[in-house]
């Protein structure tokens, strides 16, 4: 399969990646891990004149820690992601997540500005990061913005960056003691992707839940944090009738999508299984 | 190597350093000086009319050479043949053209072919020829094409039906009366989906023509070279002694690279009209499109029984799909290799069964993996199922009740195949004490644990193999002989070269045979080098399938080495200067019986054969021979299977958690190989129990037209298998071996369905098809939950 004729740049700094992006418009496509991007290419699904490759730009790639936050730098693979030891410890669901995104080569290339840029639905970052209120930093010809999450994500495909705007980074809070994390995730067979993915940050204290954030992908056309499974829960017993009973809201007021290996229906009773099965586990470890 | 016999050993296999570490050449990997490159355009539409071609604007594209339609081609191809021709059958053969003429049949028909200096140039050039279709109506299931109103394909095919063939035998009709009055009667329909073959290399062709000579070489991803030589001979008029063609290293063809495409034709022509070498490389998607397809049945089948399980007879119908064309084998593979095997291993003496090839908008359906057995074993292996649930036996008690007895063999069965040998009762029982059989079923007993069922299916399966006495393929309409050619060539310095007319792509043969030939000349394994795939340097050979390469190709290879050991022996008893009968032949070495002190080397007798200063009369300088193998019958492996699994009935989610395969094969050359090849199998017929499926959209879109879509096993979705095996030699094969190439694919998929069914029981599920994805399961289960 092969792409359609395109010239190729690697800037070796931001400003630089910005400057050529203002200059081609809508002719042009930032490259980071290509896993996204060369696959729809070779399906001819896009064919930029110009890809500007920002993998070449030092700097990008860091994880570290200031404070209460941990900032993840746009070129970090998943592998870097899974096995960062300082996430491990202070914001365990990215590691989680990211372990089980496609197979080993997949996430030795794709990076989480990549894969946020990218917007599939059936992603695995999406939900993670929703459930986090992680922040996404964005440069651009007017300068660096932050993002909260939960208005990234605009509809499948389709963010709130701006055309000439590159992420940079990716803030996460650290999770205290307390709170316990999960993600769960029912992969296709064939791509790997989230058919249903849940991301639960949870709060617990005396058996009940003090807080949780749901973040589900896979199955609206967009991520979305479960807010009606949310508010189920906040307060209560985190016994599995109660959760399994709130967990039953995980797809209410999405347009539930449906394929050839999931209809609709299918899958929203997935969606349910799935996040019961996440705030569950995500509870047994909120020690 | 501290191996002393070699014949059994598990050798690693020679051909893998160069496999793993990237220094196979596949054909993809040459370069010719001067060589273009082709894209093929192919049809979006699944069925419609051509109505105009423009290729102004693709020929004026930069680097395009040449671009040439269906009808520049229709001159000087003839069309593409189908080579098995089934009798008594009233088989329709519509004519096949290289490149679509007036009318495109599926999506991925070719329509054009661009000719460019590279491959980029090529791809591009190929957006811009303008096709005008006429869109037509489409039918992608054959229930429906072959239904009334159905939009017709081939003027010559009436009714969409390539074929109407029935096996009979005994009395089907009295059988299922009887059962009727005071037995049982099983129905089911059966829906054995469409497959895609996935070999990890995709088709590749590089032709290159002299004008000159007039000679036509080449190279390509063929499992049989020769007959590609024929057939390229048939369609290009080019004559036979003229063409060579090469199977370089082929990445794996399970089937799909048996037939005798267009696309070879066309780049042949290519390169023939432009004086230049032409290379075409199919990519994934090209792949899901346009090489054949496998399996897709749809069965309604009956089984007639005593009340105390004795199966008494089988009968019913099979519409087999095969898709816009017949493919190359197409006809015989859901006839002769699937009709005849229905059966299994059971004496079940009537048989009444009828299958309609119908041609619908789809890519073409040949030969995958199994070939029509997996499909028959299937049907049967569910059919034991059902009748064992209905009598509420133990589904291993059933079928221990219908084997055929061991002193029965060889055994003539109702569809007239006579089985070789077997001894189906132990396999059986290994297999199920493998699996802790007893033990499960008690666990299962206490019913489920977090609504999680366990499940138990077993598979016990006869298969035919080693394809085939050359009267027979005659006989059933195949366009060829089954024998095969084999030459041991020892060189003087005592190394060898053996030349096999088979042609291995991946399953290991280099070695084998090295095996095979280093235990018969007691020669050093890495003194022999195994020659195959080049019409240029093997004279004749049928090819790699049907389980047949080292059952039939193997048998030929071990009788050359015999003659050459032969001959070795008159000139060693001379160069010892004693009788033959007073010799023996040991590891390499031939002495006076008693005197193993003074002996001759193979080496050393092989050098005197070439130097023929002292050689015996009547004895003829050189050391080598060929020997030409047609089997006297097919083999038979069989065995059993087990297959464990847990359903969540929250998600309809199965996990395989143990999977135990017990198979006979005849006498094993090289385990570890055979290993390998019962697990290459069991992760395909799993996969279709499981996972894969290829789906049309009612216009003949294929929705499954990626690896995104279309799911391929990988390692990770499977638990680590047992298996085990029982030796029961072929009684007429030299080496007494069976075949192993297909027997996991064959006997895994009704293991698992078997075994998913088991588990869903408590819900009153007696059947679900397959793939068996959650979304079925689930609302199977919720389905029958709510009545
Ligand atoms: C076989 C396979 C299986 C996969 N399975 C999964 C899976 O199970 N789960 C999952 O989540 N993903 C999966 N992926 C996708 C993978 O995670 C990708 O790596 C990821 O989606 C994109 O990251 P990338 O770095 O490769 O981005 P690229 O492909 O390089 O780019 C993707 C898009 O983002 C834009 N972009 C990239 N970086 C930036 C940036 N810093 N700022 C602004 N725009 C940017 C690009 O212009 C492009 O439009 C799979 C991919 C493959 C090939």
């Amino acid at each position: 399969m092969i792409p359609a004729a395109f010239e190729y740049v690697a800037p070796t700094s931001v400003q630089e990646a910005i400057a050529l992006l203002q200059q081609h418009g809508d002719e042009a496509k930032v490259l980071a891990g290509g896993h996204s991007l060369l696959p729809i290419m070779k399906f001819r699904l896009a064919q930029p004149k110009l890809v500007v490759d920002i993998g070449r730009i030092p700097g990008l790639d860091g994880i570290a820690r200031s404070g209460d936050t941990i900032t993840i730098g746009a070129l970090a693979t998943h592998d870097a992601v899974e096995r960062s030891g300082l996430l491990r410890e202070h914001c365990p669901l990215l590691p989680e997540t990211a372990s089980v995104i496609g197979d080993m080569q997949v996430r030795n290339r794709g990076t989480i500005g990549g894969s946020l840029a990218h917007a599939d639905p059936a992603a695995d970052y999406p939900g993670a990061v929703l459930a986090l209120d992680a922040e996404i930093v964005a440069r651009g010809p007017g300068g660096t913005r932050t993002i909260p999450a939960r208005d990234f994500f605009v509809e499948m495909l389709t963010t709130a960056l701006q055309p000439a705007e590159l992420i940079t980074e990716v803030r996460v809070p650290v999770i205290g003691k307390g709170t316990g994390t999960a993600y769960v995730k029912h992969a296709h067979p064939a791509s790997g992707y989230a058919v249903v993915g849940v991301a639960v940050v949870l709060e617990a204290g005396g058996g009940t839940c003090r807080r949780c954030a749901i973040g589900i992908n896979g199955v609206a056309g967009k991520a979305y944090r479960a807010t009606a499974v949310e508010r189920a829960l906040a307060g209560r017993a985190l016994d599995e009738k109660t959760v399994a009973a709130a967990a039953a809201h995980a797809a209410d007021g999405v347009d539930v999508q449906g394929d050839l290996y999931a209809s609709s229906d299918f899958r929203a009773h997935l969606a349910s299984v799935y996040t019961k099965r996440a705030v569950l586990l995500a509870a047994s470890r909120a020690g | 190597m501290a191996v002393t016999k070699l014949f059994g050993a598990s050798i690693k296999r020679r051909e893998d350093p160069r496999l793993i570490t990237g220094m196979a050449t596949y054909t993809d990997d040459l370069t010719l000086p001067g060589m273009a490159y082709a894209q093929i355009v192919r049809s979006p539409h699944a069925h419609a009319r051509i109505v105009r071609i423009d290729a102004a604007a693709a020929r004026r594209h930069p680097g395009v050479v040449a671009v040439f339609t269906g009808r520049d081609l229709a001159g000087a191809l003839k069309p593409i043949p189908t080579a098995w021709l089934i009798p008594n059958a009233d088989l329709k053969t519509p004519p096949h053209p290289p490149l679509a003429v007036d009318t495109v049949r599926y999506a991925g028909d070719g329509v054009a072919v661009v000719v460019a200096t590279d491959r980029y140039a090529a791809r591009d050039a190929a957006q811009l020829v303008e096709v005008t279709y006429e869109p037509l109506p489409a039918v992608v299931d054959q229930i429906t094409a072959a239904g009334p109103g159905a939009p017709q394909i081939h003027a010559e095919a009436p009714g969409n039906l390539a074929f109407r063939w029935a096996v009979q035998g005994g009395d089907a009709g009295a059988a299922f009366a009887e059962a009727q009055r005071d037995g049982v009667v099983v129905s089911q329909r059966f829906v054995n989906q469409r497959l895609i073959p996935n070999a990890i290399e995709t088709r590749s062709v590089l032709a290159r023509y002299n004008s000159g000579s007039g000679e036509l070489t080449v190279w390509y991803t063929t499992q049989n070279p020769h007959i590609a030589r024929f057939l390229m001979s048939v369609v290009t008029g080019i004559p036979e002694q003229k063409i060579r063609i090469i199977a370089p290293e082929v990445g794996g063809g399970f089937g799909s690279k048996i037939p005798f495409y267009p696309d070879e034709a066309v780049v042949a022509f290519c390169a023939r009209a432009i004086g230049r070498p032409v290379k075409w490389t199919e990519d994934r998607r090209e792949n899901y499109l346009a090489t054949i397809h496998g399996r897709d049945h749809i069965t309604d089948l009956e089984l007639a029984a005593r009340t105390d399980g004795t199966v008494t007879g089988i009968r019913g119908k099979t519409w087999a799909n095969l898709g816009a064309y017949l493919s190359t084998a197409a006809p015989g593979i859901p006839t002769i290799l699937h009709g005849l095997m229905l059966p299994g291993c059971y004496a079940i003496p009537n048989l009444s069964y009828e299958v309609q090839g119908v041609f619908t908008n789809t890519a073409p359906v040949d030969a995958y993996r199994g070939a029509g057995r997996p499909e028959a074993t299937y049907l049967i292996e569910r059919m034991m199922d059902l009748l064992a649930a209905r009598l509420g036996m133990d589904p291993a008690e059933v079928r221990r009740k219908n084997f055929i007895p061991p002193d029965r063999f060889p055994y003539t069965t109702a569809a007239g195949l006579q089985y070789d040998s077997g001894n189906y009762t132990p396999a059986l029982e290994r297999a199920l004490e493998a699996a802790e059989y007893r033990r499960l079923r008690s666990v299962q007993q206490q019913g489920p644990k977090d609504n999680r069922y366990l499940g138990i299916g077993l598979s016990t399966y006869v298969e035919i193999c080693g394809l085939g006495p050359s009267a027979v393929a005659g006989a059933v309409g195949f366009q060829g002989g089954l024998w095969e050619s084999a030459t041991v060539r020892l060189h003087p310095t005592g190394k060898a070269t053996v030349f096999t007319g088979t042609s291995p792509h991946g399953q290991g043969e280099e070695t084998t045979f090295a095996q095979i030939v280093a235990e018969e000349l007691g020669l050093p394994i890495d003194d022999i080098e195994v020659v195959h795939g080049d019409t240029g340097s093997i004279s004749m050979g049928w090819g790699t399938y049907g389980s047949r390469t080292t059952v039939v190709g193997g048998a030929a290879i071990a009788l050359a080495a015999r003659r050459v050991r032969d001959k070795a022996t008159k000139i060693a008893a001379h160069l010892l200067e004693a009788a033959e009968s007073d010799l023996v032949f040991d590891r390499g070495r031939f002495y006076v019986r008693g005197s193993p002190d003074r002996a001759k080397s193979i080496q050393d007798v092989t050098l005197q054969a070439y130097l023929a200063w002292n050689l015996p009369a009547g004895v003829e300088p050189s050391l080598e021979a060929s020997a030409y193998y047609d089997p006297s019958n097919f083999t038979f492996p069989f065995g059993a299977h087990v297959a464990v699994v847990k359903v969540d009935a929250e998600t309809g989610e199965v996990e395989l958690r143990r999977y135990v395969a017990v198979d006979d094969c005849g006498r094993v050359i090289n385990p570890m190989i055979v290993d390998g090849q019962v697990h290459g199998g069991l992760v395909q017929g799993i996969a279709q129990a499981l996972w894969e499926g290829a789906a049309y959209s009612a216009e003949g879109q294929l929705l499954t037209g990626s690896m995104a879509d279309y799911a391929v096993p990988r390692a990770h979705m499977f638990p680590r298998f047992v298996t085990g095996r029982t030796e029961t030699p072929s009684p007429h094969n030299p080496l007494g071996v069976k075949g192993v190439g297909e027997t996991g694919t064959i006997a895994s998929t009704p293991a698992i369905v078997n075994a998913v069914v088991d588990a869903l029981r408590p819900f009153g599920i007696t059947h679900l098809d397959m793939p068996l994805t959650p979304e079925r399961v689930w609302t199977a289960i919720r389905t029958h939950a709510r009545r």
